[in-house]
């Protein structure tokens, strides 16, 4: 029952992609994109669904399974696993590193009790590592979901935390 | 070292040297301690002035007051009115004349803020990004009006090869001779591309572009497409810059509207659009034959070159990929000519650059200067001094794949020759100031795990090569490392360097060079002592040494 209410969002929402990017080549990227956007993960079902909807005759191209996971598994922002409601993302580099991002991650991964890429087993949480994300004027950068958080220091993790339900 | 709160500059170049520049610096030294203000203050030597009426000048920062000529004799009484008691010694300040292209000439503006030379951030942050008039109030669309109505493709690639402006991306490749072999490749399709995936850590100096003056790359791409015969451009930016990428969006919907793009610009005939093309999280491609790779969607793996874009690039077709940086250069030199452009920065780097200031300083941000100034400079004058208790120790400049010069280094100047022959890069002009706590291991130890998680995998040098030198690091951090393991280090990097495909894997191994070159002792220090001499990393107990 709840499988095919995904399948059928999967399928609505990769039409929906398609048809805002075209059906083509070039478009595989933002097409994912979408579906990750949409979901927060790509699952097995999109992939098929968009090599159903660009291998149409009508539209002389073809994509494989494997490119499409070759894609979605390349690209960071794009995700084959499941993600939790909110994801915790901690900036690594340099910048960051050298006023004191260390203490940020420890505190991070010692509140939500988890090592990078994984997730709360009530699905809440997904903590992973990024690159950088251009506001090292502002280090360290901690982002969850679309929020973005600067100048963060170890004791404001817990209040930060506290926001999202 | 404690913080300063004032710089003083003096030149000394041959002229000022002849008419007592040296017996000068040598009373403002002996002033400052008679005001006991030789902790506060520094003097500096300035070399290259650019005016000859007024030597020996001297430039007090941060309010960027200029006195000159100054005798040696006038020191004292400069020191007294201008550092001790805080007022301009009005009787000692240079005439006023038109400020261009040396930092003695910058004055300051907005009170304490010390002076920039803005061309690429000329609009940033004072226009309505999101509103097209406000540009077009602020002569925009007007250099590519001038372009397409009154000069020729040829005069406009030959006025960019004339201004000397090199690529900002980080290469600094002549801007004008990249042109000029996308004009001359064959084929009737051509494609300008705009590199705005800014992924280097440190830079975000595309992005402050992007999202305060988005009508310029718009300007700048057209102008580009009429130069080098295209009619399509693409801008490919980065996944994470939502912000830019949505402001991007509506100035293209408005240049259309306005008739800057589409059918017939100008009613000269001249056709041009840009699609816009966002990236998923990759900093590989940032590389531009892996940007091209990722706009045919594709996973970003760069290609083998030769051949290069510029005759095989999107769709095998010859292709212009520039720098966001690059291409807000454009719409200026092209209203204002090539000769205007050159009197900013030195004769062999013309114009400005665009600096990220970011790590142990008081002020961390953006800053637009002309080439040529020093660390020096950035860090006392803009930076404003490093954070109290903090010592600069090292910096990094142009981001992960750059350079980590120590202290001693930081009166290079800051352009493509002075660094190049420094074995420096400038790279896309981030500055990371470290103080004494960072630990060189660990920051190298860092920017490792950075590349060896950015490698795209495609060759095998930078993909073991990235993960074995960071294996042998992350040893040494722990101080299980041995002094053969710096041997590897060095020919692990200096193999990548020779074969890897392309600059992530060939410039990965440069934090290691620049850590045995610059900080052979700490690292052995690791090894041998079993210890850090910044405290940072963390060390195994049990320390076993043959």
């Amino acid at each position: 029952m709840i499988a095919r209410t995904i399948e059928r969002d999967v399928s609505a929402i990769v039409q929906e992609a398609v048809e805002k990017h075209g059906a083509k080549r070039d478009a595989l990227i933002p097409i994912l994109s979408d579906v990750n956007k949409a979901l927060g993960y790509i699952p097995a079902e999109a992939f098929q669904e968009v090599q159903k909807q660009l291998n149409a005759e009508e539209e002389h191209t073809y994509v494989s399974k494997s490119q499409l996971f070759g894609l979605a598994s390349f690209y960071d922002m794009l995700s084959t696993k499941p993600r939790g409601r909110h994801v915790v993302k901690f900036c690594e580099n340099a910048p960051c590193h050298v006023v004191g991002g260390k203490s940020v991650w420890d505190t991070l991964s010692d509140r939500l009790d988890l090592k990078n890429g994984e997730t709360t087993a009530d699905k809440k949480w997904t903590l992973v590592t990024t690159s950088c994300l251009g506001l090292c004027s502002v280090g360290p950068v901690v982002l969850i979901d679309d929020d973005l958080y600067g100048n963060v220091t170890p004791d404001q993790i817990d209040e930060i935390l506290a926001r999202y339900e | 070292m404690q913080t300063k709160r004032a710089m003083i500059l003096v030149s000394n170049d041959p002229e000022s040297v002849r008419l007592g520049a040296n017996e000068l610096i040598q009373h403002l030294t002996e002033a400052l301690i008679a005001y006991d203000l030789q902790d506060e203050v520094e003097i500096s030597p300035l070399s290259n002035v650019g005016v000859s009426n007024i030597l020996p000048l001297v430039a007090v920062y941060p309010e960027a007051t200029v006195y000159g000529p100054v005798k040696a004799e006038d020191a004292r009484f400069l020191v007294e009115e201008h550092l001790y008691k805080g007022r301009i010694a009005n009787d000692l300040l240079a005439p006023p004349k038109h400020l261009s292209g040396n930092i003695g000439w910058l004055r300051a503006h907005k009170g304490y803020n010390p002076a920039e030379q803005r061309i690429v951030l000329e609009r940033a942050g004072r226009i309505d990004p999101e509103n097209i008039e406000e540009f077009i109030a602020e002569n925009g669309y007007q250099a590519l009006g001038k372009a397409l109505t009154e000069t020729t493709p040829e005069q406009v690639i030959e006025t960019i090869e004339k201004s000397g402006l090199q690529g900002r991306g980080g290469a600094g490749f002549p801007t004008g001779r990249k042109w000029k072999f996308v004009r001359m490749a064959k084929g009737e399709k051509k494609y300008i591309i705009c590199n705005a995936d800014e992924s280097e850590p440190g830079t975000f100096k595309d992005r402050i572009v992007l999202e305060g003056d988005p009508h310029t790359i718009l300007e700048a791409m057209a102008i580009a497409g009429y130069a080098l015969g295209a009619d399509e451009g693409y801008i490919y930016i980065r996944g994470e810059y939502g912000l830019a990428y949505r402001r991007l969006q509506h100035a293209i919907e408005q240049a259309e509207e306005y008739g800057f793009l589409g059918k017939d610009i100008f009613e000269t005939g001249f056709n041009f659009h840009i699609h816009l093309h966002t990236g998923a999280g990759a900093y590989v491609c940032g590389e531009e034959t892996a940007l091209i790779e990722s706009i045919e969607g594709k996973r970003g793996e760069p290609r083998a070159r030769p051949p290069y874009p510029v005759t095989h690039g999107l769709w095998n077709k010859p292709t212009l990929v520039n720098n966001v940086e690059t291409l807000a250069n454009i719409p200026a030199i092209i209203r204002n000519g090539a000769e205007w452009y050159r009197s900013f920065g030195t004769p062999s780097s013309p114009g400005t650059k665009v600096y990220t200031i970011m790590g142990n300083v008081n002020f961390t941000g953006v800053i637009e200067v002309p080439m040529g100034i020093t660390l020096r400079e950035v860090i006392n004058i803009y930076a404003k001094g490093m954070k109290p208790g903090s010592i600069l120790r090292m910096a990094q400049t142009g981001g992960s794949s750059g350079s980590i010069i120590p202290a001693s280094l930081q009166d290079t100047p800051m352009d493509f020759e002075s660094f190049r022959k420094a074995g420096v890069s400038l790279g896309s002009g981030a500055l990371l100031i470290c103080d004494q706590n960072t630990c060189i291991v660990d920051l190298v130890k860092v920017l490792l795990q950075f590349f060896r998680f950015e490698s795209c995998g495609k060759c095998t040098p930078c993909r073991v090569g990235t993960q074995r030198a960071y294996e042998i690091v992350a040893r040494i951090s722990q101080g299980q490392g041995r002094l053969e393991d710096l041997d590897t280090l060095i020919s692990l990097g200096q193999e990548m360097e020779r074969a890897a495909n392309c600059g992530l894997g060939q410039t990965a191994a440069v934090p290691i060079r620049d850590m045995l070159k610059h900080f052979r002792t700490e690292t052995e220090a690791h090894i041998l002592l079993g210890s850090c001499p910044a405290g940072k990393c963390e060390m195994l107990p049990e320390v076993e040494h043959v």
